[in-house]
């Protein structure tokens, strides 16, 4: 498997590299849909496919549409500018931060970590018996915290509906628009 | 049999990615992300039979619909530049 995930992650940052590049806009949206699709792909590979697969819909389905949704209101081309260096240095600082920060964490997998002794014992023997539901992590999400999962419903609904407000206004603005032409 | 299989889909994958990057045309690079969705959707089902896991061939064809239904909608955008509004217009 590494040598796998190891070429993912060299083509990951190929696509970025190239995004970067990029000054068309419609070919720099569609390589994102790429890196979504390689990143989900590395997501399946560390056996976390639900993370994978809003992954994919998200930044390879609908951030992709939206780019463009966004692009179709500005221009194709990004403006001809010079290199700067400091935006470039904050970056790389930052980015060397994060994964200075990461040093910290338990190894990939790693069966010592405190994550899999915490409560995840008391999940794994008690869940069947108490709701019945065999598949451990639908339980958790869906029952131990219902609510929880209720409210990330209701802000990704408000989300939506704002977002659909800025670009279009759900299609009203048109119509008051033709209203106000015909009148 | 399915390392070859998973070696070839990568390259692929490295091909796919050269033509997103080359273009030229509009249509090339659409054509190249829907390849890369294809990809990716073999690469999870040859993992998942690698891995003993059959199971993975459902998520699999789930991310064929939404490959499927991400590709309309970018095609849709090249088309129309946007994706529902100006339907009269289009047909006129």
């Amino acid at each position: 498997m590494p040598p796998v995930e190891l070429l993912l992650m060299l083509l990951l940052i190929a696509t970025v590299i190239v995004v970067a590049r990029l000054k068309d806009l419609f070919a720099a949206a569609m390589l994102t849909g790429i890196a979504s699709l390689l990143a989900a792909g590395l997501f399946v590979l560390m056996d976390a496919v639900d993370v994978a697969f809003t992954e994919a819909a998200v930044g390879a389905g609908v951030s992709t549409v939206l780019f463009l949704g966004a692009l179709s209101l500005t221009s194709r081309r990004e403006k001809q500018e010079r290199t700067k260096i400091l935006p470039i240095l904050i970056v790389v600082a930052t980015g060397a931060a994060l994964i200075y920060g990461t040093w910290d964490m338990p190894a990939y997998g790693d069966p010592d970590a405190v994550i899999h002794h915490h409560l995840a014992p008391e999940l794994i023997a008690e869940t069947e018996e108490k709701i019945h539901i065999p598949n451990i992590v639908t339980a958790i999400l869906a029952s131990f915290r219902g609510y929880d999962t209720f409210g990330e419903v209701v802000v990704i609904f408000t989300a939506g509906v704002g977002v659909a407000l800025l670009l279009g206004g759900l299609g009203l603005r048109r119509r008051n628009a033709d209203g106000e032409e015909e009148s | 049999m399915y390392v070859a299989g998973m070696a070839a889909i990568v390259v692929t994958m490295f091909l796919a990615l050269a033509r997103a990057a080359i273009g030229p045309t509009v249509f090339d690079r659409i054509l190249a992300v829907n390849m890369f969705g294809t990809k990716t959707v073999l690469l999870i089902a040859v993992a998942g039979f690698l891995t003993g896991r059959p199971e993975w061939l459902d998520l699999a064809i789930v991310y064929t619909l939404v490959n499927f239904t991400g590709t309309l909608a970018v095609l849709r955008f090249a088309r129309f530049g946007n994706l529902a509004r100006d339907d009269r217009k289009a047909d006129q």
